[in-house]
C-alpha cells in the first residue's frame, strides 16, 4: 500500500543573484530608487516562493523601469495602468506574488482611478508607491503629491493646488494594509516589504524617495540627519507611540484630535500614550497617522493599518467552486444544447 | 358573434413588428413570438429597435420600443424590410412604426389607447383610427386594455400589474393569425414566473384572452400559415449575436485549453456579452468588471501574458480608450480580442444604432506603425464562428485581434445550427515548455513569425516585455534605428502573413461579370437576399462580401479584376471603400452608402443594384 503523503513543493534556498537582472540599471547616481531595488532583492529570496512565481508590473516613469532591473516575469505597461494590469495578471492566477512599482504620478494622477478600485477590491497585489512628489522622467512637472506652494517647471510661480496623501486615499478606498518608510531607512523598508508580501490583500506601501534632480531634499525635513529624530515616529504594533532622540516625547488622543506631549511635563506618563493598533478595523486614528506631517507633527514611519478582510480573489475562488458544483453544464456542448431547442 | 369560418392563405415569408411603450414588454413580446416561429420550424431572424432612453416619457414618439420579426420557409437572412403585420399599443408607436409597414398592412392597434390624451401626446391632430388615413391598410381596432382587465377582473391582482399583462393580449391575437399554438408561450410564464402563480396566472388568462378574441373577431380573416423551413438535419436554437459572441469564446476556450478572462466596462450594445460571460463561472470563466474600458483591455493584457485566453469587450467610444494599450498588445506580441461592437458614431452618437463606422479605427486608431487582425463577424450567428476564429487567430499568431460586430448583429437574432466543439478547428497556441534551453522572448515561429509565449510560473522562462522598443530576439529594451526599423517589419509581416491562414475570398454568383456588389460584417444577410433575387431574374451580379479585414484575403484582387463594376456597399461614410482603394489602386470603385444608424433594406439595395445593371 502506497503510503499517503502532502506533496510540499521543494523551494530551492534563493539568494539576491537569483533576482539581479542582466540589465544596466540607468537611474542617475544617488536615485533613492537604488536603495528600493536593493531592499526588494533581499525581501524576494527569503518569502519562501519559487522565483518563477514572482510577477512584477509597472506603469511609466523613472521609478517603472524597475522590472527590467528584477530578473522575474515582468511587464513594463503604460502609463498609469499598471494596477489594472496587475489585477488581470493575479485574477488570472492567485498563484503569483504579484508586485507594482509605480510613482506618484503614474499611480495618483494618470493612474489614480486603477489604483482606488484594486484597493477597494482588495486584491491580493502589493503595491509600491516611489513617491518623490515629482514628474521626473519628464523633468520637473508637479504632480498630485507635490507640495502647495511648491516651484516646478509647470508652476512657476507656486502650485495653486492641494496634494493628495497616498495613505488617506487609501484609507479611503477601504484600503486593508497601508504602510510608509522612507528610502534612506533600508532596514525598516525590508521589514515592512516583508510585512506587505504576507498581508493577504492590498498593500499599499509609501516610500518617500528622494529625487536628486527635481525635488532633491523633498523629504528633508523627515530624513535629514539633524531633524529626523523628531520628525519620524516608527510605528511598533502594541507598543506607545514614541518619538524624540530620548523617546520622550508621545502622540496621546485628546478629544477627537492626535497631539504631541511630552513626558514629564503636564503630568504625562507612558500610559497616556497611544497604543498602536494596526489590526483596527475603524480608520480614524490610522487616517490621523497617515496625516502627520512635520513640523507640527512627526511623520509616522512603518506599518500604519493591516487589517484582515477577504480578499477579491478568494471571494472569485469562493463562486467559481459554488458554480461548478452546482451547474448542470459541464462542457460548452451542454451549454450550446441547452433551454430551448429543436431538431429538425 | 357567431363563429366564423377560417380561411387560411399559405405565405413563404412574413415581417411582424411589435410597438410600444418603452415599458410596454415589446421585446419580451417579440422574443416570445420568435420562440413560437422556432417550435413551428420556421427559419427567421430578428430586429429590436429600441430607444437609448430606458423610460422616456409615457405616450410619446422617443419612448417608441420596436421588435421586428422575420419569419419564412425559406432561408431567412434578414430581419426583413417592411412589415405585413404591425402591434401598436398606443397612437405614438403607430405614428413611429407606420414608415415601417407595407402600404397593405394588417394594423392591430390598442383602440383604447387612442383617447385625447395620447392622441395629442403623440403629434397627431386628429383620431388616426377614425379619420379615414388608415385607408388601404386591414384595421384591427381591438380594446385590448378593457379585454386585459376582464380577462383577471376575477384574480387578485391589483390594476396596474393587470395592465402589464396587455402585450400578452397583443401576442395572443398574433399568435392566432399565424395559427400558432400557445403551448410554448404558457410554458415560458410557467418558468419564468414560477415563484408567483398569480402572474403565471394571469398572463396565460390575458393571452388566451387575445388569442379568443382574435377567433371571434370578422376582420382577423384570412389568418396565414407559414410551412416549416427547409433547414439541414440538426438540432438548432435561437441566438443573438452577443451571446453567439460570448459563447464562442466559451468554445475557443475549452478547446485551447486556456481559461477565459474577460476584462470590461459596461457599454451600450456590448454589455450582454459581459453579462453572459459572467454567467459561466462553472467553467471556470473570471469576467471582470473593470473601473472603465482601459482596465478592461490592461486587465485582459495582464491575464494574457499570464496564459489566459483574454477578451475585452466594447462599443466604438470604449475602443476609443482602449488604443494605447493596443498598442501594448502590439508592442509585447500578446494575443487578445477585442470585440468591438459597432453603433452609431461619433463620439456618444448612437447608442442603440447600428454602423459599421469603426472600421479605420479599427484598422488605423493607434500611435506608431501598429497592424493588428480585423475580423468583422457577417451574421448574429457567425458571431459564434468569428469569436472562435479570433481567438485561435489571436493564440496561434501571439497577436491583438478586433473582431468588428454591430448592434444589429448583437440584439438581433436568428436561428442558429448547434455544432459539436470537438468538431471546431484546432486551437495549439504556442507555448514554451519548461527550462527550453532556446527560449528567447523575441524568438519567431519561421512561418507564422509569432514570437512564444512563456508563462509566469513555468520554470526557467523568466522575462521582461513591455511598451518600449524590444530588440530583436533577445526583447531588450532597444533604441537601435536599424533594429526599429526590422521590428516594424517584422510586427507587420506577421499579421500579413495570416493571409496565409484564412479562406481565400468567396463569390456568390459567377466569377465574373458586369457588375461586383463587394460588402463587409453585418450587412450579409441583406446583401445576400438583394443579390439573390436579381440573380434568380438573369441579372449579371455577384457578391464578395468580405469577413477578413485585415489581412485582407489573398485572392481579393485577382476577384476583383474579372469585374467590369465594382459597388462597395456600407453602413458609413465610404471607409472599407477607402482601404480598398489604398489597397488596389488599380480598380475603379462606386459606392452605395446609409449611415441613418439603420441597416440596409432588401428593397432599397436592389432598386440601387436594378438601376446600376440598366445604366
Amino acid at each position: 500500500m502506497e503510503e499517503s503523503q502532502i506533496k510540499v513543493p521543494v523551494i530551492p534556498e534563493l539568494t539576491k543573484e537569483d533576482f539581479v537582472s542582466d540589465q544596466m540599471v540607468k537611474w542617475c547616481p544617488g536615485c533613492g530608487d537604488h536603495a528600493i531595488l536593493s531592499s526588494m532583492e533581499k525581501v524576494f529570496p527569503k518569502l519562501g516562493i519559487r522565483k518563477e512565481d514572482f510577477v512584477v508590473v509597472s506603469g511609466i516613469g523613472c521609478s517603472s523601469r524597475f522590472p527590467y532591473y528584477m530578473n522575474t516575469y515582468g511587464i513594463h505597461g503604460i502609463h498609469g495602468r499598471a494596477a489594472a494590469i496587475a489585477s488581470g495578471v493575479k485574477i488570472a492566477n492567485p498563484e503569483l506574488s504579484v508586485w507594482m512599482i509605480t510613482g506618484d504620478g503614474d499611480c495618483l494622477a494618470i493612474g489614480g482611478n486603477h489604483f482606488i478600485h484594486v484597493v477597494r477590491r482588495n486584491l491580493d497585489i502589493n503595491i509600491i508607491l516611489f513617491n518623490n512628489k515629482i514628474y521626473g522622467l519628464t523633468k520637473g512637472q508637479f504632480s498630485p503629491t507635490t507640495p502647495k506652494g511648491a516651484k516646478t517647471k509647470t508652476s512657476p510661480l507656486g502650485t495653486i493646488e492641494i496634494p493628495f496623501n497616498p495613505g488617506e486615499l487609501v484609507i479611503g478606498a477601504q484600503g486593508t494594509f497601508f504602510a510608509r518608510v522612507t528610502d534612506s531607512n533600508p532596514k525598516m523598508m525590508v521589514d515592512v516589504l516583508f510585512e506587505a508580501a504576507r498581508h493577504n490583500g492590498t498593500s499599499v506601501v509609501e516610500i518617500l524617495q528622494n529625487c536628486v534632480i527635481f525635488s532633491n531634499n523633498i523629504h528633508a525635513l523627515i530624513t535629514s540627519k539633524e531633524t529626523k529624530e523628531n520628525n519620524q515616529l516608527h510605528l511598533k504594533h502594541g507598543e506607545p507611540m514614541l518619538f524624540g532622540k530620548q523617546k520622550d516625547k508621545g502622540i496621546i488622543l485628546r478629544r477627537t484630535n492626535l497631539e504631541v506631549v511630552k513626558l514629564g511635563e503636564n503630568g504625562i506618563t507612558e500610559k497616556d500614550i497611544l497604543i498602536h493598533n494596526k489590526f483596527n478595523h475603524d480608520t480614524g486614528v490610522h487616517n490621523m497617522l497617515a496625516r502627520m506631517a512635520p513640523p507640527e507633527f512627526p511623520a509616522a514611519l512603518g506599518v500604519i493599518r493591516a487589517v484582515e478582510q477577504e480578499t477579491y480573489g478568494q471571494a472569485l475562488m469562493d463562486i467559481i467552486d459554488i458554480a461548478k458544483n452546482t451547474s448542470p453544464l459541464k462542457s460548452v456542448d451542454d451549454l450550446l444544447n441547452s433551454g430551448n431547442i429543436w431538431e429538425i | 358573434m357567431t363563429h366564423k369560418k377560417n380561411h387560411v392563405v399559405e405565405l413563404d415569408d412574413v415581417v411582424v413588428r411589435f410597438a410600444g411603450d418603452s415599458g410596454d414588454g415589446m421585446q419580451l413580446t417579440g422574443s416570445l413570438f420568435s420562440d413560437s416561429v422556432a417550435f413551428a420550424g420556421n427559419d427567421f431572424a430578428t430586429f429590436p429597435d429600441y430607444p437609448s432612453e430606458i423610460r422616456a416619457p409615457q405616450g410619446t414618439i422617443a419612448g417608441v420600443s420596436g421588435f421586428q420579426v422575420h419569419f419564412g420557409q425559406n432561408n431567412i437572412h434578414t430581419s426583413g424590410d417592411l412589415a405585413d403585420v404591425l402591434v401598436a399599443m398606443n397612437p405614438a408607436s403607430l405614428r413611429a412604426s407606420l414608415k415601417w409597414a407595407e402600404k397593405d398592412a394588417t394594423l392591430i392597434v390598442d383602440s383604447d389607447s387612442f383617447i385625447e390624451k395620447g392622441i395629442i401626446k403623440a403629434g397627431y391632430d386628429t383620431n388616426p383610427l377614425e379619420d379615414n388615413s388608415l385607408v388601404g391598410y386591414n384595421l384591427i381596432k381591438a380594446p385590448i386594455s378593457r379585454l386585459t382587465k376582464e380577462a383577471v377582473k376575477d384574480l387578485d391582482i391589483e390594476l396596474k400589474a393587470a395592465l402589464r399583462c396587455k402585450n400578452m393580449f397583443a401576442l395572443g391575437i398574433v399568435l392566432y393569425l399565424f395559427n400558432r399554438k400557445l403551448d410554448s408561450t404558457n410554458a415560458f410564464f410557467e418558468e419564468k414566473f414560477k415563484s408567483n402563480p398569480l402572474i403565471v396566472e394571469s398572463n396565460k388568462r390575458v393571452l388566451k384572452a387575445g388569442f379568443i378574441f382574435a377567433e371571434n373577431v370578422e376582420a382577423i380573416n384570412p389568418t396565414f400559415r407559414v410551412q416549416p423551413a427547409k433547414l439541414k438535419k440538426g438540432t438548432y436554437r435561437n441566438i443573438t449575436g452577443n451571446r453567439a459572441t460570448a459563447w464562442g469564446f466559451l468554445a475557443a476556450s475549452e478547446r485551447s485549453g486556456r481559461e477565459l478572462f474577460l476584462g470590461s466596462y459596461p457599454i451600450t450594445p456590448a454589455s450582454e456579452i459581459l453579462q453572459e460571460l459572467t454567467k459561466h463561472k462553472q467553467f471556470s470563466v473570471k469576467a471582470f468588471q473593470a473601473e472603465d474600458e482601459i482596465a478592461g483591455i490592461c486587465s485582459s493584457l495582464g491575464a494574457s501574458f499570464t496564459g489566459s485566453l483574454a477578451v475585452t469587450s466594447t462599443s466604438g467610444p470604449g475602443l476609443s480608450l482602449k488604443s494605447e494599450a493596443i498598442g501594448l498588445a502590439v508592442m509585447t506580441e500578446l494575443p487578445i480580442v477585442i470585440v468591438d461592437v459597432q453603433r452609431g458614431g461619433p463620439s456618444t452618437g448612437m447608442p442603440t444604432k447600428s454602423e459599421q463606422s469603426d472600421l479605420f479605427q479599427a484598422l488605423f486608431g493607434r500611435n506608431g506603425e501598429c497592424p493588428t487582425i480585423v475580423l468583422a463577424a457577417i451574421s448574429s450567428s457567425d458571431c459564434f464562428y468569428s469569436a472562435y476564429e479570433a481567438s485561435k487567430l489571436a493564440l496561434e499568431h501571439m497577436t491583438p485581434v478586433i473582431l468588428l460586430t454591430d448592434g444589429a448583429l448583437a440584439n438581433g437574432s436568428e436561428v442558429f445550427k448547434i455544432p459539436k466543439v470537438a468538431d471546431l478547428p484546432v486551437i495549439n497556441p504556442p507555448i514554451v515548455e519548461p527550462n527550453d534551453p532556446d527560449f528567447k522572448p523575441y524568438r519567431r515561429d519561421e512561418k507564422k513569425l509569432s514570437r512564444y509565449w512563456a508563462i509566469p510560473g513555468t520554470e526557467g522562462l523568466r522575462h521582461r516585455i513591455g511598451g518600449l522598443e524590444k530588440e530583436n530576439i533577445t526583447g531588450n529594451v532597444s533604441n537601435d534605428p536599424l533594429n526599429h526599423q526590422l521590428m516594424v517589419k517584422l510586427r507587420d509581416d506577421k499579421v500579413k502573413r495570416v493571409a496565409n491562414y484564412i479562406p481565400e475570398q468567396k463569390i456568390i454568383g459567377k466569377d465574373s461579370g458586369e457588375l461586383l456588389i463587394v460588402s463587409w460584417g453585418g450587412t450579409y444577410g441583406v446583401m445576400l437576399t438583394a443579390v439573390e433575387r436579381l440573380q434568380e431574374k438573369g441579372k449579371d451580379i455577384s457578391l464578395a462580401h468580405f469577413k477578413y479585414i485585415n489581412p485582407l484575403p489573398k485572392n481579393t484582387k485577382e476577384v476583383f479584376s474579372k469585374f467590369k463594376r465594382i459597388i462597395v456597399c456600407e453602413l458609413n461614410n465610404g471607409q472599407f471603400v477607402s482601404y480598398l482603394k489604398m489597397n488596389f489602386p488599380e480598380f475603379k470603385y462606386e459606392q452605395y452608402n446609409k449611415i441613418q444608424g439603420l441597416p440596409f433594406m432588401v428593397s432599397e439595395i436592389k432598386e440601387k443594384f436594378s438601376s446600376l445593371l440598366n445604366e
